[in-house]
């Protein structure tokens, strides 16, 4: 019989193994499963891993990682300093959105005025937007003691009703023929969020997460607050024994989590999307969920994580249409990797030992 | 009395890294109280859980009523007649008595007989219980009886008894003492664990020493004196704590008044509590379990907001002030529970390091850390304070209860309080750390620091302390020179008996 045995010291090794562990594992149980749909499993899952990036069109491919990447990076960071802390922001999808749409709208409200300051002020505009949509349930946490994960969650569905009554009105493209959707700010300028280095697929959303992976580094390893943050997760009563007002941390996990997710909205909708439309969210809030874990809620984890997201998503996009696999089956594939990450993390902290059963 | 109930064997049990009882044997008579004495970590537990099915054993054997006897779990054990009442109880807050019972029993009967047996048996050995009452409203050894009832439900052979007074008033150990020899002289052999040797002597007939699980003799406590029972239990004389004669300077901590509610449910809120301590002074205070010692030291830390007047230290009012300005002014306290509140199980001690001492030591500027210094300060804890422990970077967790203990209290004692607020500084330490632990803190008194000492363990409280009160009910008693106070009037200022009385069947 096995048995689960705690370990005295969390093992370092494996805490930097165990991401990788589940790669493999996901990537042999996800064979199976395109084994079952009647497809050849190794190609499927070259067609997932290596197509992207070494393919025939990995020119086009290779900039797409850092463009699907990004706002993954951004957003997970965020949560990943609420996590830490037993804080659980589950609606960054809600933020990313009304990030988007405060941010687009003042870029609109200019248009069509050229000038260097308004991509600044949209900017600073898609992270008010997040950081007010996630005070909602911030100080409701506070206030009235509310569970975070379910207002933040129920909050999506407003953002998501809000979105299409923009895309349906007060921001709708007067000069698009009644067609839902905003002005492409792709075609104007001063509020474009276009790439830095053409070909390259770096704009200032991949900028901005580069900035957050740092600056969550920093504040984790360096500063009180960051202590304070792993420090509440860890130990919740050694975290009032320290001195840690509880309150003012979630005030600030969950501002900072939602104005980095308004940030990604914005530099989606300024750049890679160019409108607010009604399907402008493609999820990447709550995918970032599993990039936050899937890089270990460490900020360097993180950036890698939020790459090997990102190529499933692309790799996943070819296969689909190069092998006819079903979305479902791809979404199953990336839900695996998460699941397999959580259960061979057991074994940071337990170590696994034969052991014959105990007679009854 | 000479008929053997249990023989135990050449029992080994093993886990990884140490051997937790190594060929322990000894026998246990019908009808007498057998104690069973060790430090922390001598293997008592493991023995017991053995017995009761808990734990088997990797090699070795147990004869019960010359029957062979291997239970595989508690239940096999418990219909073969062993019972235990654990240190820890296993009730439920929010039910009353006869429910309670009721959980741990196989087929309960319907409640209104149990409530009439739990009436029958609870008058019969002369611990009144009142069946309908709530768990939560009960005294600590109110509780006890709830447990030691729902074993007598079964009518044991033998019954397992893991420090039972540890949670009793000096009033409420005489009744259970007779309780328990009225048992015996009705033939239940006891099983007697703790370390308190005055206690084992009054009580038991014969008692097995365990040190570092193995089996280093067995006595008759009447016989010898508790120095060679404690040294037995050691294995070396080790020094009780020298204090100097001293002079008391000004009032550093003074309390007027305080009334906290309690955070938790079914806590203990304080009431108009006073006193005030003066520079190298000690104040030891005593009290049972679960009165208000917990609120208290939360009050003190900075935990639980009081009312600004209600907390002077060094005449400022600080009663709203936070844990870290309390430690900027000097006030530094540590909690009971080792870890998840005064140390965090998961991270280093470094990091540990850093949770009290960041004003105090300069271990941050501008809010950012020096880590550098923060693993010196670690260090200089871990070695001023013998800390065993393999390197700082290891997680507090991985200390054994005693190392973790010396960390935590160095931790603050090196921070050269004004003020130091202790709670329970040597529970479930070993001999030699507590020793260590109680001259550290008469040390720092002697340095001038005022030291206030909550305690269950009242030996302690009589080595150290310069003054003594007692908690009862989240209120204390008058506070009184602790030298030349008799057992019964410490036991008085506890709340007696709290309310229970010996009935007399």
């Amino acid at each position: 019989m096995l048995k689960l045995e705690r370990r005295p010291q969390p093992s370092k090794l494996w805490s930097y193994l165990t991401p990788i562990v589940a790669v493999v594992i996901t990537m042999i149980a996800g064979g199976l499963l395109f084994a079952a749909l009647g497809k050849d499993p190794v190609t499927a899952i070259a067609t997932i891993f290596w197509e992207p990036l070494f393919g025939e069109f990995a020119f086009y491919y290779r900039p797409q990682l850092l463009v699907k990447g990004a706002p993954l990076v951004l957003i997970a960071i965020g949560l990943s300093l609420g996590f830490r802390a037993g804080i659980w922001n589950i609606g960054a999808e809600g933020q990313y959105i009304v990030g988007a749409i405060t941010g687009a709208a003042v870029g609109l409200a200019f248009y069509p005025m050229e000038s260097w300051i308004i991509f600044p002020l949209m900017i600073l505009a898609g992270a008010a937007g997040g950081w007010i949509w996630a005070m909602i349930p911030a100080l409701l946490k506070v206030r009235f003691g509310t569970n975070e994960i379910l207002v933040s969650l129920m909050l999506v569905y407003v953002a998501e009703q809000l979105l299409a009554s923009m895309s349906l009105g007060l921001l709708k493209n007067p000069e698009g023929f009644g067609f839902p959707g905003s002005r492409n700010l792709q075609q104007y300028a001063s509020a474009h969020n276009g790439e830095i280095i053409a070909g390259s697929g770096m704009h200032w959303g991949v900028v901005a997460a580069l900035i957050a992976v740092i600056f969550a580094y920093v504040l984790l390893n360096r500063h009180i607050l960051g202590y304070h943050i792993r420090l509440t997760g860890e130990a919740p009563r050694a975290a009032r024994f320290a001195g840690v007002r509880p309150n003012r941390l979630i005030l600030f996990c969950l501002g900072a989590s939602g104005a980095l997710a308004g940030l990604a909205g914005l530099f989606e909708v300024a750049g890679p999307a160019g409108q607010i439309s009604i399907d402008f969210n493609v999820g990447y809030g709550f995918t970032a969920i599993i990039v936050a874990f899937l890089g270990r809620l460490h900020p360097v984890g993180i950036m890698l994580a939020g790459l090997l997201m990102a190529l499933t998503y692309i790799g996943g996009d070819i296969a689909q249409s190069n092998l006819q696999l079903p979305a479902a089956a791809i979404q199953l594939f990336q839900g695996m990797l998460l699941f397999f990450l959580l259960a061979v993390d057991l074994l940071t902290n337990f170590r696994i030992r034969l052991a014959k059963r105990e007679a009854v | 009395m000479t008929e053997t109930l249990l023989t135990i064997s050449g029992l080994t049990k093993a886990y990884p890294g140490v051997v937790a009882n190594d060929t322990v044997s000894f026998e246990i008579k019908v009808g007498e109280v057998h104690a069973l004495l060790g430090e922390n970590g001598a293997g008592k537990s493991t023995l017991v859980k053995m017995i009761y099915g808990l734990v088997k054993p990797d090699s070795g054997t147990m004869t019960l009523h010359s029957a062979p006897f291997a239970p595989a779990e508690p239940r096999a054990a418990r219909s073969a007649g062993v019972a235990m009442v654990f240190q820890h109880f296993s009730l439920f807050d929010a039910l009353n008595v006869a429910e309670n019972v009721a959980l741990g029993m196989e087929d309960p009967p319907a409640m209104r007989d149990l409530a009439e047996r739990i009436r029958e048996v609870s008058e019969a050995y002369g611990l009144p219980l009142d069946p309908f009452k709530t768990v939560g409203d009960l005294s600590a050894g109110e509780r006890q009886r709830v447990e030691i009832i729902r074993c007598l439900l079964q009518d044991p052979r033998l019954l397992i008894m893991d420090e039972p007074t540890s949670v009793l008033t000096p009033q409420e150990v005489d009744i259970l003492f007779d309780t328990l020899r009225k048992l015996t002289s009705e033939g239940v052999a006891i099983l007697y664990i703790s370390h308190k040797l005055e206690e084992i002597r009054a009580l038991c007939d014969h008692a097995t020493i365990l040190r570092l699980g193995k089996n280093v003799g067995t006595c008759v406590p009447a016989e010898v004196s508790a120095r060679e029972m404690a040294e037995l239990m050691v294995g070396s004389a080790f020094e009780a704590p020298a204090r100097a004669g001293k002079e008391l300077g000004d009032v550093a901590l003074e309390l007027r008044g305080l009334s906290v509610a309690s955070p938790g449910e079914f806590g203990t809120s304080l009431k108009d509590i006073s006193f005030a301590v003066q520079r190298g002074e000690i104040l030891g205070l005593g009290g049972v379990a679960g009165n208000g010692q917990d609120e208290l030291l939360g009050a003190l830390s900075g935990e639980i907001i009081a009312d600004d007047n209600a907390i002077r230290l060094m005449g400022n009012p600080i009663g709203r002030f936070s844990p870290a300005q309390r430690r900027e002014l000097g006030l530094l306290t540590a909690p009971e529970e080792r870890l998840g509140h005064a140390a965090a199980p998961n991270m280093s001690l470094v990091e540990n390091a850093l949770l009290t001492g960041a004003q105090r030591e300069g271990l941050m500027k501008n809010g950012f850390l020096k880590w550098s210094a923060t693993q010196e300060f670690a260090e200089r804890i871990i070695e001023t304070f013998d800390v065993r422990t393999p390197g700082s970077d290891r997680a507090a967790r991985s200390l054994s209860g005693g190392n973790l203990q010396k960390f935590v209290i160095g931790r603050e004692v090196l921070q050269r309080p004004e003020v130091l607020v202790v709670n329970q500084p040597t529970w479930g330490v070993d001999a030699a750390a507590a020793a260590a632990i109680r001259q550290a803190l008469l040390d720092l008194a002697a340095g001038g620091t005022a030291v206030v000492c909550i305690s269950q363990d009242l030996d302690e409280l009589m080595e150290i302390s310069d003054r003594f009160g007692a908690l009862n009910e989240g209120r204390l008693s008058d506070i009184r020179p602790a030298q030349g106070l008799s057992v019964d009037e410490i036991g008085l200022m506890m709340g007696g008996a709290h309310g229970m009385e010996v009935s007399h069947a």
